[in-house]
């Protein structure tokens, strides 16, 4: 049976890297899944919420709402971004009882791609080949907010050629934080110093992760150090559009 | 700049800091990953002890009202301070009640959260701090940088040389041993010398009147027992309703701390010396201070009085671990500190301390007790919004972006067109300095922009 979903691009992606959400759409239809992209998105909110500006954050969370309900599942490339409409939406309208329902509804069929593809669809990539080694950084929403773990490297291990090597602290945030990263650059960038450190120390070639956000933090970081540790979304490998340019290389 | 990011960075720019820092919090976090693994079902334990505060936080006048009532029975007198130089007032009247010259003071944040060691000072009474840690802060006329290891920020080599420079008779060898014995020598005496005893309390047992405190020295027993008189001061969130209680938290508590499955030493008082004890002090006075607590339940940060004090959040945090304690500034460092800093302090000084958290959640994770300190931060941020706290230039940022992202017809040629200015500013790929973003571009190159925006790439693709 085909299953309709929306995908939630996200901003982030829809600016900087619209390979990621490609790669999902990719991913979603070897699936099985029908893609439709709502026209009337923008951003989930996170940036108000996370500064104390719920007006904003609520404003956006209610067009997100109305952009995103009718569909029987809503995908996100990002856990920080699918965890901001799953665990954060119903705390927005906590006193609100209509739009807390439809928060509630949203949020039940609110899933991170590639938790969907795991564990919904049941799917693996067929036929992706990539020679390469990988580390995996585990971005701090999708893990602690909605349980994003093992099914990356369930998805990951189906790719044929791909290996991998464990990333010391891979559990610990990369120093982005959203405005954090730029409210206290020096301490954000102690962080993510120590981060590249532990990348580059894996011996691997690619890093992946499951958020924009963190990505571009620990790539820029890497790039400006002059490492050769490419990065990417692991949805991009997932995808098979591994052999493609990594976060900061041009097509 | 303000006080904090000046702080944070030359705390940033200490490179001992971070070794001592590393050191402490680093062995912390291996130790307690174990004793963590190696028990049966954490989480349910967790749950437990989050609910047993909970309990205690929802009835919490009523379990004071008994705990007083135990305490008198056994001996003590129990005083009521609603704010900290109430509390201190009352410790103060005590000791010179009791015509108190020197007092051994054993190891309490609650202590220093009131301001007592200043207190002492102004009443001309002697302090010695019988914490080994705490005697080190006292030798350096410093403050706390951790809530358990008040002087995780030195390295052994400094503490070394402020013995050698302050202790009578220091350490000849650069062993261990040599500078604990340095500290014995010069703490003893002055704990069998001093007129009273001051502690804090890990736990006060409502059913027995009873008050716990946990040590790895002996130096509150050290401190407490011999001299005349015991103070007491505790928070009024310290109560648990029984032993069997006490026992779970301390289970909590000693593995979220350090690892260990217990401190070394646990004891519990209930009361002064009675007919037939060999030692003891002649009176025992417990002073139960508010200081915030009651305001904290009421506006939504009851789940903050779960807190029992183990240093775990702090411990797992990434900010903590690469600015150390002193750079927050307040009583209470880490994310914890940063939770109740503001109530102690007020926030508008302290609006540092609520933004410089990634929101990671680890702190979260690690809590004995499940205090959501992310949810609690947001809530400050939340606040500070509302009042008008935060600076101009974020509002009008934030209220622009926000209104722009809520037309959606604008939101895509608007950034289209920024998406074009920013990928002007780059080459092969990557901008190496960014206006408005001189904060990540100072330290991090920031991948150039797509030539076209997700947006418009897939409706050209879907144009039939």
């Amino acid at each position: 049976m085909t299953r309709t979903v929306a995908l939630f691009v996200t901003c982030l992606v829809d600016l900087i890297r619209p390979r990621i959400g490609f790669a999902a759409i990719r991913a979603l239809e070897a699936a099985g899944c029908d893609v439709v992209v709502p026209e009337r998105q923008t951003c989930c909110g996170q940036p108000a919420l996370n500064s104390g500006d719920r007006d904003h954050a609520a404003a956006l969370a209610k067009q997100t709402i109305v952009a995103l309900e009718p569909y029987e599942a809503i995908i996100v490339p990002s856990g920080s971004c699918a965890g901001t409409i799953r665990c954060h939406y119903p705390e927005i309208f906590e006193h609100d009882a209509h739009w807390l329902s439809r928060a509630q509804a949203v949020a039940g069929k609110t899933w991170e791609v590639m938790a969907y593809l795991d564990q919904v669809c049941g799917w693996k990539p067929k036929g992706v080949t990539l020679d390469a080694k990988a580390t995996y950084h585990d971005s701090c929403s999708g893990l602690r907010e909605l349980g994003i773990k093992a099914q990356p490297r369930r998805l990951l291990k189906a790719i044929d050629g791909l290996t991998f090597a464990p990333l010391a602290g891979e559990e610990t945030c990369c120093g982005f934080g959203g405005a954090f990263c730029v409210k206290y650059p020096a301490i954000s960038n102690a962080i993510v110093g120590e981060k590249a450190d532990a990348i580059d120390a894996t011996g691997a070639d690619l890093l992946l992760a499951g958020d924009l956000g963190c990505l571009m933090n620990m790539a820029g970081k890497l790039h400006r150090r002059g490492s050769k540790v490419r990065a990417y979304h692991a949805i991009e490998l997932i995808a098979g559009m591994g052999d493609g340019p990594a976060i900061g290389e041009e097509a | 700049m303000s006080g904090f990011t000046d702080r944070a960075e030359a705390a940033l720019a200490d490179p001992i800091l971070k070794i001592a820092v590393e050191r402490t919090a680093g062995t912390a976090e291996a130790k307690r990953g174990i004793a963590i693994d190696a028990f049966p079902d954490f989480e349910a334990a967790r749950s437990r002890a989050a609910a047993i505060k909970d309990h205690v936080i929802a009835h919490l006048g009523a379990y004071l009202e008994q705990f007083e009532a135990n305490a008198i029975a056994a001996g003590a007198k129990v005083h009521w301070a609603r704010t900290a130089d109430e509390a201190c007032a009352i410790v103060i009247a005590i000791c010179k009640a009791e015509g108190a010259k020197s007092v051994a003071r054993s190891k309490s944040m609650l202590g220093e959260e009131i301001g007592l060691p200043h207190a002492l000072a102004e009443a001309g009474i002697g302090r010695v701090e019988t914490d080994l840690a705490e005697h080190i802060i006292q030798l350096a006329d410093e403050r706390p940088s951790h809530i358990i290891w008040p002087a995780m920020h030195k390295t052994r080599d400094q503490v070394s040389a402020l013995f050698k420079a302050k202790h009578r008779s220091p350490h000849q060898e650069e062993t261990i041993a040599a500078m604990a014995e340095s500290a014995r020598r010069e703490l003893r005496t002055q704990m069998l010398n001093a007129d009273v005893g001051m502690s804090g309390a890990n736990f006060l047992i409502a059913d027995s009147g009873a008050v716990c405190t946990v040590t790895n020295e002996g130096n509150a027993e050290l401190s407490l027992v011999p001299p005349r008189v015991h103070i007491v001061t505790a928070g009024i969130e310290k109560i648990v309703p029984s032993m069997p209680h006490a026992i779970h938290m301390l289970r909590m508590l000693a593995r979220s701390a350090t690892g260990a499955a217990l401190t070394q030493y646990t004891t519990f008082y209930t009361g002064p010396k009675r007919a037939g004890d060999r030692d003891g002090p002649d009176a025992m006075h417990i002073v139960l201070v508010d200081n915030g607590r009651t305001k904290m339940r009421e506006e939504g940060l009851a789940e903050m009085l779960r807190c029992i004090r183990c240093g775990a959040c702090m411990n797992h945090c990434v900010v903590f671990r690469q600015i150390g304690g002193h750079a927050y500034g307040g009583t209470y460092p880490g994310p914890m500190g940063a939770v109740l800093t503001p109530v102690l302090d007020g926030l508008a000084p302290n609006r540092d301390l609520i933004h410089a958290c990634t929101l990671n959640g680890k702190c979260q994770e690690v809590c004995p007790v499940r205090i959501p300190l992310p949810t609690l931060l947001k809530g400050w941020r939340d606040k500070s919004w509302r009042e008008g706290l935060e600076p101009t230039s974020m509002r009008a940022g934030l209220g622009l972006w926000a209104w722009i992202a809520t037309r959606p017809s604008l939101y895509r040629p608007v950034t289209t067109i920024a998406m074009r200015v920013m990928r002007l500013l780059g080459k092969k790929g990557w901008i190496a300095s960014l206006p408005l973003a001189g904060g990540w571009t100072r330290h991090r190159d920031m991948p150039r922009p797509a030539a076209q925006t997700f947006m418009t790439q897939y409706k050209k693709a879907r144009r039939p």
